[in-house]
């Protein structure tokens, strides 16, 4: 059209984007002073976790200085933005290998867990949302509340164990902890490539389907648990949303027209309720991050939560804190996302 | 012969605070003519015109000895006949087009809608005849509008395109409630015109749904007075002057007159009497 | 009675309480028309029962161990949930653990609203600068996933209950605080502010006095509806090794102890988190229902 080459429009989108890029940039130095604060009040010594405790006071020395902890503060705290800013959030105390690349080589694994558990939880959250919504104090608005209140009553980890116990331990229907039964654990290290990090991708593109389908087995479980709370959030939200939408004058427009409820609904209302439905959808894409922390310590799934519970009872500093870090990054780049997702399908909210 | 004819139409609430009677035993028959139904806020007129549609959302519920639209039982029609005359043979303009359009379907879409999804028109006919029900509105640049959104039409073009959506198929009666009340005083002259206009060409029987009696009374061929759910006068529209309830005197007697006398307007008396 | 409630249903109340009351009374006989919400009641009740009564109700010692009696199953007689891997009563830990539980969501329903309130008024209040920088920082906190914000700061602090508490805090005020602001900034340009501030009164009692008691509402109805979650946060650390150290019989930590065991004696990780699970489903019944009954736009449903 013909408007958008106005340049008031293209100055009001110029600020804009300058003011997300703003709001974004501050947000990012918040997190990472809140880390640097945390981190300096740590008890743990920085210098002897990383020398050991025989190193000489010279070595000792050497090692403040390389790391600027004789510099005023907020140096300090620049000198760590700066490094953050380019990745690098230091040694990772027990490998010694840089904490971003471990962090790199764990976090698909947590990537595929929540993209197959967020699925989940819309294929089978939004109709049940939208169930309830049609037939409100219905038996079935009833079930679909109680079993939504129930997702968010229980404590995640107690539901990885008792998923365990009836589905493999009694009925042995799905593989164990980890990615793939141990046989295959070898196999895969030495004739799969990682090319995504993600084993389904990965054991697909290397056309093994044997292992595709042990690893299937072993991700189904974790990956339910965590799209059943997904499915609690999303289908909550959207019985609420969807209950609003079907309230609205422009639904009875569309019932006068003669249009069949199917239409009215799936069409006419759920177009609009798409628009904070996009919004839950990616906040609880974010909050299955924070459920991941507790899922893969049980699973034995080497994602992101078990490094961060890891290096946390090591005393591993540096991870525990890159990983606080590239958490919240993924927090606020979703957050960021919604956004313009939201204004993609929001017509009133681009102009 | 009557276009429609409703006999003791009731629609009750059912909710938190007992029973709620927002029609009670309403009566009334309709050629094709113009009818206008008057009343305050609350007074079940809206509420009329959605039950001719059986469009009342639960836990709202319609009862009626007899509701027959062209020799069809509405009571009696199943769901699935209510569809098929909606739209075609029944439609209603709503109050306000900032909430009676779709907010994320842009006109295009919504005028077509019922031509493509029940009609199964090609695209290319709908689109000529969403063009022509336009024009038909005098909307001077239809192609402009139909690519637009509803947020991005004033309040007179939305309601322009909302008469022209539900006159596309051409329905025997259209019930327009309070069409003209959203918008301001400069455009509702206009769109009462287009809207006569048409239904007077198309020889379609209206129900005019208002709270100002005089719009009515000029626009109308009959109004009926309704009052807490109940019609307390009937009359001709001509005749308004001479009307006698005193509700409706009340109704007249509370909107200034140029050159009438010049005391403070008289608040609207209401006797709980006449709804007995 | 019937002059009671006939005092209470009274359309013309004739002091605030009775206004208040009567209000109440309303909200009451709402939520007695959800059972969902009744249950949720009444199991928070149940709850305070155990906390207050647990030396009496418990038919074991919670610490004290006796591994003659190591894993013995649910139903075997004198130990009705069967015992854990040191032969303690499973049963009487959690009746103990109901204290500890209350203890921690009291503690943080106490300070974290209280700090959240702060922040929130004196953003809402002041608006300009103030508000902008308040609101940044609470914006920052929400940027962090709860749970892992909590860890990383317990995992500073060092393990233990206090800090488990302190880092839940810490996590959890932001929610309050947005709020806090939003309420105060309805009642902000209000004329009755005006009239107090015209007789001079400081901001620090206008804010105090005048404009946190109009939030309370809003916030309070947040806290019994966060409660669920400060419940599962609060597990998810004592099972992380992280929060309320053994041999205290934390709920979080017995799950935890009973893992080694889960497939021969499932009774010692089942039965805490089946506690766990109906306590802050009965928080979460029990805040669903009360947002139906004071939302006055869900009420009409």
């Amino acid at each position: 059209m013909s408007e958008d080459l106005d340049p008031s429009r293209l100055f009001d989108f110029v600020k804009k984007a300058l003011g997300l890029a703003v709001s974004l940039f501050v947000t990012f130095i918040g997190l990472l002073f809140v880390t640097f604060i945390i981190a300096r009040i740590v008890p743990i010594d920085p210098v002897l976790s990383i020398l050991g405790d025989r190193a000489t006071d010279a070595q000792i020395a050497a090692e403040r200085l390389r790391l600027g902890l004789d510099e005023p503060m907020w140096k300090q705290f620049g000198i760590y933005v700066w490094q953050a800013l380019q990745g690098d959030f230091g040694i990772s105390i027990r490998t010694r290998e840089p904490v971003i690349e471990e962090i790199a080589r764990y976090f698909p694994a947590t990537l595929e867990l929540a993209t197959i558990a967020t699925v989940f939880g819309v294929l089978l959250g939004v109709p049940a949302g939208v169930l309830a919504a049609t037939k409100p104090g219905s038996w079935a608005d009833q079930i679909v509340r109680l079993v939504g209140l129930m997702g968010y009553s229980m404590p995640v980890f107690w539901l990885g164990l008792m998923g365990l116990l009836l589905f493999y331990g009694i009925l042995d229907w799905v593989g164990g902890p980890g990615r793939l039964d141990a046989a295959f654990d070898m196999m895969f290290q030495f004739e799969v490539t990682p090319h995504t990090g993600m084993i389904l991708i990965d054991t697909a593109l290397a056309g093994r389907w044997d292992m595709f389908a042990n690893a299937v087995s072993h991700i189904i479980l974790p990956a339910g648990i965590l799209g059943y709370l997904s499915m609690a959030y999303i289908s909550r939200m959207t019985r609420s949303f969807m209950m609003n939408e079907l309230g609205q004058e422009y639904i009875t427009t569309a019932r006068v027209k003669g249009m069949p409820e199917r239409r009215v609904i799936w069409v006419h209302a759920m177009k609009n309720v798409m628009v904070p439905l996009i919004t839950v959808i990616a906040l609880s894409y974010a909050s299955l991050l924070e459920g991941a922390v507790l899922t893969e310590t049980i699973f034995g799934w080497p994602g992101l939560g078990s490094y961060i519970t890891d290096a946390l009872m090591a005393n591993n500093m540096p991870a525990v804190l890159g990983g606080t870090v590239v958490v919240g990054v993924v927090y606020i780049g979703l957050n960021m996302l919604s956004d313009v997702l939201y204004k993609l399908v929001d017509p009133r909210a681009r102009a | 012969m009557s276009l429609l004819s409703v006999r003791n139409l009731r629609v009750t609430f059912d909710t938190e605070a007992g029973l709620v009677e927002a029609v009670r035993g309403v009566s009334f028959d309709l050629g094709r003519e113009r009818l206008g139904i008057v009343g305050e806020s609350g007074s079940g007129k809206t509420m009329t015109g959605r039950a001719v549609l059986r469009l009342i959302r639960p836990p709202g519920k319609i009862t009626a000895d007899s509701m027959v639209f062209d020799g069809q039982d509405l009571m009696a029609a199943s769901e699935r006949d209510m569809r098929a005359l909606r739209g075609p043979r029944i439609a209603m303009v709503m109050q306000d087009p900032k909430y009676s359009l779709n907010p994320v379907m842009k006109v295009g879409a919504q005028l077509m809608e019922g031509l493509r999804q029940r009609d199964k028109v090609s695209a290319q006919i709908a689109y000529d005849k969403a063009i022509e029900a336009l024009e038909a509105v005098q909307i001077r640049d239809p192609e402009r509008v139909m690519d637009a959104y509803p947020h991005e039409l004033s309040g007179g073009m939305g309601q322009r395109v909302m008469i022209a959506m539900m006159l596309i198929p051409n329905p025997d009666l259209l019930i327009a409630d309070e069409p003209t009340s959203a918008l301001d005083v400069t455009v509702q002259a206009e769109v009462l015109a287009i809207l006569d206009g048409l239904v007077r060409n198309r020889g379609m029987g209206l129900i005019f749904i208002s709270h100002d009696l005089r719009l009515v009374a000029r626009f109308c061929d009959r109004v009926l007075v309704m009052y807490k759910g109940k019609v307390v006068e009937e009359l001709a529209a001509k005749d308004l002057l001479a009307a006698k309830h005193p509700y409706t005197q009340g109704l007249l007697n509370c909107l200034p007159r140029i050159g009438g006398p010049r005391q403070p307007l008289p608040g609207l008396d209401r006797n709980a009497d006449w709804a007995v | 009675m019937s002059t009671l409630t006939a005092w209470l249903r009274d359309p013309n109340p004739q002091s605030r309480r009775q206004a208040r009351l009567g209000q109440a009374w309303m909200a009451w006989l709402r939520l007695r028309r959800n059972p969902l919400a009744v249950a949720g009641l009444a199991i928070v009740l149940v709850l305070f029962v155990m906390a207050a009564f647990a030396p009496w109700l418990a038919p074991h010692d919670p610490i004290t161990q006796n591994l003659g009696n190591r894993l013995l199953p649910p139903l075997t007689s004198g130990h009705l949930l069967g015992t854990d891997d040191f032969g303690r009563d499973i049963l009487s830990r959690i009746l103990y653990g109901s204290r500890i539980t209350l203890f921690i969501i009291g503690l943080v329903a106490l300070t974290a609203p209280v700090f959240g309130l702060l922040v929130g008024t004196v953003a809402g209040y002041f608006g300009g600068w103030t508000d902008e920088i308040l609101m940044r920082i609470t914006d920052i906190f929400l940027a962090f996933p709860k749970l892992i914000l909590a860890l990383a700061l317990v995992a500073v602090l060092g393990p233990g209950m206090e800090n488990a508490i302190l880092a839940i805090a810490l996590t959890s005020w932001p929610p309050y605080a947005r709020v806090a602001r939003a309420e105060t900034l309805t009642v902000r340009g209000s004329d009755y502010i005006a009239a107090v501030r015209l007789q001079g009164a400081s901001s620090v009692r206008i804010i105090l006095g005048h404009v946190m008691p109009m939030c309370l509402p809003s916030v309070v109805i947040r806290v019994t509806l966060d409660m669920a979650g400060v419940i599962l946060i609060a597990a998810g650390l004592g099972f992380l090794g992280l929060g309320v150290q053994p041999p205290m019989p934390e709920w979080g930590s017995m799950i935890s102890a009973g893992r080694k065991y889960l497939f021969e004696q499932w009774w010692v990780a089942t039965m805490p988190g089946l506690a766990i699970f109906i306590v802050s489903l009965g928080f979460n019944l029990l805040g669903d229902g009360l947002r139906d009954v004071l939302d006055p736009r869900s009420a009409g449903r």
